[in-house]
């Protein structure tokens, strides 16, 4: 192609461009008597009636779509998608003890789920063991407590490591439950290497947008780090970390700032493993995320897409990773839990396939679709079958899998795609020029953020004419719910009296030893992983070890924003 | 000469606190805010608060409602130890409320102990604010 037709194709461009809007013009003196209401979509972007070529003059197929498997990726990160390979199907799952969440994992895999998703109670997730007194009322409530190495034996028990990938949705304590894993492995005979999975790892949502910290943020890099090194090395299939958009979007920001927010923690990472002295290509394509999928479909699809393209550029640009998988942005989602009503829940399995669709227009990796029970309790067994079966539908009956990146091309998505990009650069800058998303979370500016989208929100609900179905328009009465998960709250008891069994069978001077060891390597600059795994094979238990590190880091005081 | 009509309205003063180790302070936070835009006197405590700190707090505060918010199940433990320690400080005639996730048969237990109601998702803030100024005591 010469430059002067190049030239010339541009200027012909311009030239529909501009005949389409002239013609948009009449159209709408003609068929649009009275203009209707203004809307926006989440971030704030006005949505007009209709969209034409003219609203985007400037797309340029080859450089801001591209081929899927390629730079800059926006329309999917492998060639074929999904009809080369679908989605992980992976429910989030875990409750009461090891032993009730190791069936629920069976009946899962069972049926038709390709991979685990293990959700911790919250003394597992703060590093309380379940006889703590901050335990009480808390233990195997969401997810399952899980105190030594000898619940995470029985937790895996029967479930062989080497072919299933097993996600564990742990933060601050994430080191630990690792370690355990790997330990779990070997009894088992497999070794690291084979080891596929991933930690959420992500602490810096924590303190914006979920609570389960333990550790300042300084400590908190620092073992993050240990991680991203050990696993570099040692299991290099395991991503070693899955930086949270969903948490941020749950705790009411909008899309834009979803991708933003995470975009801005996620360069946190890399900027401590690069000065940690990492090679970015060393542990940049292990770097996972989970976003969320909200309700409006097609704003999801857009940021997904957009997400894929920006932050391609940021690792080629800012980063100058040189391997193409360090370009790769690959994500798993959940359907949005917020968007879930307690009234009428039979609605939400409606609203989840939208947003199981959406999610696989949007090209995930890896889906969590909510249970329809789940604004009210834990799902049942009947609840998250249909969680999956609405995954299995939407990828062997609708046709949505057919091609890649069906949507590709619309004007509408084109243009949001375009917009969400341009909102998370703007966002992303701002937080650089704050000093970063450590800097940006103790001033409290992303909590900030984020409170005012979520009171905007309430505020739409409330008087701004947005309609939650069942809730505020379209109500019924109805009797409660009959048949939800409830756990027994004698699993205290039981893990009470385990802890004591173990701590009186077990070698209480290689305890000592490896948590004195602990101790030496926290208050040096050594990897952590070592001494956790030495901790984890002596059966000390989850709440010793991290009582070890609390006396070395010390807790989080966190900053009170309203 | 001024009348009694003259004088400035007491404000209504709440605790808004989120007992046990749950980190999920949406609710809670758009709820201290609509409170406060009703121009009502609104403490927020923050995460990770303990029954005793609670307790402590409705006292130091000298607030006229509690409300806690509470979406991990531990509502069933927590709630009944604040109230306890409310009776042994000899907290009366405080207002106090729950919210979150807990199931509708939790509720009239709550109740028994004091708890005067709970509000569910879906619930708005009006609501709230309405409760509060109608049966609080001043």
């Amino acid at each position: 192609m010469t430059v002067r037709r190049a030239a010339k194709m541009e200027d012909e461009g311009e030239m529909d461009a501009k005949k389409i809007l002239e013609e948009k013009k009449g159209w709408e003196k003609r068929c649009l008597k009275k203009a209707p209401e203004k809307i926006q979509s989440t971030s704030g972007m006005d949505i007009g009636i209709l969209y034409t070529p003219a609203d985007v003059p400037n797309l340029d197929y080859s450089q801001d779509l591209g081929y899927p498997g390629e730079y800059p990726f926006t329309r999917g990160i492998q060639p074929t998608m999904f009809r080369g390979r679908l989605w992980s199907m992976r429910q989030y799952s875990g409750f009461a003890t090891a032993d009730e969440s190791n069936r629920r994992y069976k009946y899962l895999l069972e049926q038709g789920q390709t991979g685990l998703s293990v959700a911790f109670d919250l003394p597992t997730q703060i590093g309380y063991d379940s006889d703590h007194p901050l335990a009480q009322g808390e233990v195997g409530k969401v997810g399952v407590a899980i105190d030594s190495l000898a619940d995470m034996e029985v937790l895996c028990k029967g479930i062989p490591l080497d072919k299933v990938s097993t996600s564990m949705t742990i933060n601050a304590t994430a080191a630990i439950l690792m370690a355990m894993y790997i330990v779990v492995g070997e009894k088992q005979g497999v070794k690291p290497a084979a080891l596929r999975g991933t930690i959420q790892n992500d602490v810096l949502k924590e303190y914006v947008a979920r609570g389960t910290y333990i550790f300042p943020p300084k400590p908190s890099m620092r073992l993050a780090t240990n991680i991203f090194e050990y696993c570099s090395k040692e299991v290099p299939q395991w991503n070693t970390i899955s930086v949270g958009g969903y948490h941020i979007r749950e705790a009411g920001s909008t899309a834009v700032q979803e991708v933003a927010f995470a975009f801005a923690i996620a360069i946190s990472y890399l900027e401590a493993g690069v000065k940690a002295g990492l090679n970015i290509d060393d542990f940049a394509p292990r770097v996972s995320w989970i976003f969320n999928t909200h309700i409006n479909v097609l704003e999801e699809v857009a940021k997904f897409r957009a997400a894929r393209r920006l932050w391609a550029k940021i690792m080629k640009d800012r980063f100058k990773a040189k391997d193409p998988r360090s370009w790769m942005l690959r994500f798993h989602t959940q359907t949005g839990g917020c968007t879930l009503t307690a009234q009428q829940p039979l609605n939400n399995l409606i609203r989840t396939t939208f947003q199981a669709m959406a999610a696989v227009l949007g090209g995930c990796q890896s889906l969590a679709v909510c249970s329809y029970d789940e604004a009210l309790a834990l799902p049942t067994e009947e609840s998250v079958r249909l969680s999956l079966r609405t995954q299995q539908i939407i990828a062997h009956e609708s046709g949505l899998i057919d091609t890649v990146d069906p949507l590709g091309g619309s004007f509408y998505l084109e243009k949001l795609t375009d917009e969400i990009e341009k909102g998370a650069s703007e966002y992303i800058a701002k937080i650089d020029q704050i000093g970063g998303a450590v800097t940006a979370i103790e001033k409290g500016y992303i909590q900030q953020e984020v409170q005012e989208s979520s009171y905007r929100y309430q505020r739409e609900i409330e008087a701004g004419g947005r309609v939650m179905v069942g809730v505020n328009k379209f109500q019924i009465k109805e009797p409660p719910v009959k048949g939800l998960l409830k756990v027994d709250p004698r699993v205290r008891e039981v893990q009470v009296k385990q802890i004591a069994k173990l701590k009186s069978s077990r070698d209480s001077k290689k305890v000592q030893a490896s948590l004195g060891e602990l101790k030496k390597v926290a208050q040096g600059d050594g990897n952590l992983m070592i001494p956790i795994l030495d901790c984890v094979r002596a059966y000390c238990t989850l709440g010793e070890t991290c009582d070890v590190l609390r006396g070395v880091f010390g807790e989080y005081e966190p900053v009170v924003t309203v | 000469m001024k009348g009694v009509g003259e004088m400035a309205e007491k404000k209504i003063r709440v605790l808004v606190a989120k007992p046990g180790l749950d980190g999920h302070d949406r609710g809670a936070k758009v709820i201290a805010r609509a409170l406060r835009d009703a121009g009502m006197e609104v403490i927020y405590t923050g995460l990770r608060q303990t029954p005793e700190k609670i307790a402590a707090a409705v006292v130091q505060e000298d607030v006229d409602a509690l409300l806690m918010s509470i979406l991990s199940g531990a509502h069933d433990y927590l709630f009944p130890r604040v109230m306890e320690l409310l009776k042994e400080k000899g907290v009366k005639d405080i207002l106090v409320v729950g919210g979150g996730v807990i199931p509708e048969e939790d509720i009239p237990a709550l109740q028994s102990l004091g708890v005067k109601d709970v509000f569910g998702p879906g619930t708005s803030t009006e609501d709230i604010v309405k409760y509060v100024q109608q049966n609080v005591k001043l």
